[in-house]
């Protein structure tokens, strides 16, 4: 009898640690909230001020009423900012969702798709693209996949030991993949015309100025959906995590679980790329934020670092294209600035 | 009810395991014994599907293992490994829980039933770690982890309990409550464990059978009596040693004498 009473207590200690259902909706709840308030108000920030009454007034009509803007003042809100604002937010989804889950695959805090080469990989099969299939806009996502792809499997064949990857030999096969491939960036580089080379440059160190129509839709749709590819396997995740070998053991189905994260994470990687160059840091901030403030649960944590991500980057974004109006930084500049002494804390803590 | 018959596995030209059969029957346990290098852990993993056999089967009710899903194996057979590096910090709750993977209906994004719940409560319980449910794993000692990592094993109801060497990082005491945990489950649910250990003394006291092995074959299987005799264990361990009865189990007692 007091064994069974004192199960139950423990029952009803256990709901209030743990991650539920309610928890993760909750969170993600009040992200998205935070993500649209964020949206709305940036829109409105810039190097040319916008009436707040008018652009909101014409905001909540979706754009049918322009609500006493000019149509300068409407082109910049619809054709220029939110245009840009989404695929800000598309982009940090997606590198957030990315960075959290290879950390969780590679049992490695520091994983993050710029550190490890990969977005380097996205922005070789991206430039690539450029110069032999200039025209065909959709060649630029595709051969980007292909490149973090590749760029995905090479680190993880480098890294991997008798022993699997420690988090030291996993950031130093990083460092061999992105300096080989920056070569090849160079070399690419080489054979473009001069007048191209400065707009690349900027666009390596992650650019949102250029954001392209017709890619839009696609980085987003890729963003959601692989978003939400991940998140279905996070509980194989959350043991993963653990160890390859315990995860086996559990009933994980490692390989396949590897084989999904490794191709919806570099979809996601070379989508973001394709559409802006490396934005660096994004997957190594967010789901430690998130990580920190939530627990290490990826069923709360891929779909929260997700979000946050896309906060994230608008923000950064914002604060790039403001601080020295009207010249704009590189979003990857300011992403940097943030991530790279968070990185140093992180190593000095594994 | 598991068993390998004629197991070989060999690695490019090294032959780690020769030979073996064995059955794990429901109720028993194993223990498996021998020097560094004789392939226990080798058969342990080939036992759960993880290594594939060179030659020979592993017979699970019957039906070679390779035809089973790893989650239909992950409700059957529960390994406690000696733990690996934890770089992310998890409660003992939420990894004693992890046990329940296999049994949930979506096994990506579902989430844990009362049932589950209700079972973790009770692993908890058995292993004395329900005060620390809330605690991080990372900050609990050596012995309350290995505990934790048996509490997960037993929270997956497995039947087949195979064990690496679980308590080669405990004290006397937690020794003996990890064994008898293990005996607990064998006699209350009909559990067959198998357990690699390199104390004689605790395998003669907890096994119902012991298999000793030197250089991937199987030396001698039977009762702690037969397999741990004086001459056997100098074949095997290249040592003198002194065997007599336990004075109150009567279970046998090995002492080394000297190195021969």
């Amino acid at each position: 009898m007091t064994v069974a009473l004192s199960d139950q207590t423990n029952v009803i200690a256990m709901r209030r640690g743990r991650v539920t259902l309610r928890k993760t909706l909750i969170s993600c709840a009040v992200l998205a909230g935070a993500l649209l308030l964020a949206l709305v108000l940036l829109s409105l920030v810039g190097s040319e001020p916008l009436p707040a009454r008018a652009s909101l007034c014409s905001l909540l009509s979706f754009g049918s009423t322009s609500c006493g803007l000019t149509q300068d003042q409407f082109d910049i809100l619809f054709q220029i900012r939110w245009p840009r604002l989404l695929l800000a937010a598309a982009v940090g989804g997606s590198l957030a969702t990315a960075g959290a889950s290879y950390q969780a695959l590679l049992r490695n805090p520091l994983a993050e798709p710029y550190l490890l080469g990969i977005s380097n990989g996205a922005a070789v099969g991206t430039m690539v693209a450029l110069v032999f299939f200039g025209s065909n806009e959709w060649s630029r996502p595709l051969l980007a996949f292909a490149g973090s792809l590749i760029a995905t499997l090479a680190v993880y064949r480098l890294a991997r030991g008798r022993a699997g990857a420690s988090p030291e030999r996993l950031i130093l096969a990083g460092v061999i993949v992105t300096t080989f491939l920056s070569s090849v960036i160079v070399f690419v580089t080489t054979m473009m015309d001069a007048t191209r080379i400065r707009s690349f440059t900027f666009w390596l160190l992650g650019d949102l100025s250029g954001t392209s129509k017709a890619l839009l839709p696609v980085t987003i749709t890729i963003a959601i959906a692989g978003t939400i590819a991940l998140t279905l396997n996070a509980r194989s995740l959350n043991l993963l995590m653990l160890g390859e070998r315990d995860a086996f053991d559990l009933g994980v189905e490692v390989g396949r679980v590897r084989i999904i994260v490794f191709v919806v994470a570099s979809l996601l990687v070379g989508s973001s790329v394709a559409a802006s160059g490396s934005v660096g840091y994004v997957g190594l901030v967010v789901p430690h934020l998130a990580r920190l403030s939530l627990g290490s649960d990826n069923r709360i944590n891929i779909p929260s670092a997700a979000l946050g991500g896309a906060l994230f980057v608008i923000v950064a974004d914002t604060i790039a294209r403001t601080i020295i109006a009207p010249r704009e930084l590189p979003v990857g500049a300011i992403t940097a600035l943030i991530g790279a002494p968070l990185f140093i804390y992180l190593l000095k803590r594994a | 009810m598991l068993e390998a018959r004629n197991l070989t596995i060999s690695y490019n030209e090294r032959v780690a395991v020769s030979d073996v059969t064995l059955t794990l029957a429901p109720g028993e346990i194993t223990a498996l014994i021998g020097p560094n290098g004789a392939g226990k852990s080798t058969l342990l993993r080939t036992l759960n599907g993880q290594v594939r056999p060179t030659s020979g089967a592993v017979l699970l009710d019957g039906q070679s293992i390779e035809k089973y899903t790893r989650r239909t194996i992950g409700r059957r057979i529960a390994v406690v490994a000696q733990e690996a590096e934890l770089r992310f910090p998890v409660t003992v709750l939420e990894f004693v829980l992890g046990g329940r993977f296999a049994w949930a209906s979506n096994s990506g994004w579902g989430w844990e039933t009362e049932r589950d719940l209700r079972i973790a409560a009770e692993v908890l319980n058995e292993t004395e770690l329900n005060e620390l449910s809330e605690r991080l794993m990372n900050e609990l000692s050596g012995g309350e982890r290995q505990r934790a990592v048996l509490a997960r094993a037993l929270a997956t109801e497995a039947s087949l309990l195979l064990l690496d060497e679980p308590t080669a990082n405990l004290d006397l005491s937690h020794q003996a409550t990890l064994l008898a945990l293990v005996r607990n489950r064998c006699d209350r649910r009909q559990a067959s464990s198998l357990v690699i250990t390199h104390d004689l003394n605790l395998a003669a006291q907890f096994a119902d059978r012991i298999l000793l092995m030197k250089n991937g074959k199987a030396v001698r299987s039977g009762k702690p009596d037969e397999v741990l005799t004086p001459e056997l264990l100098h074949e095997v361990f290249d040592v003198e040693v002194l065997v007599d009865a336990h004075p109150v189990s009567g279970a046998p007692r090995v002492t080394p004498v000297r190195r021969s």
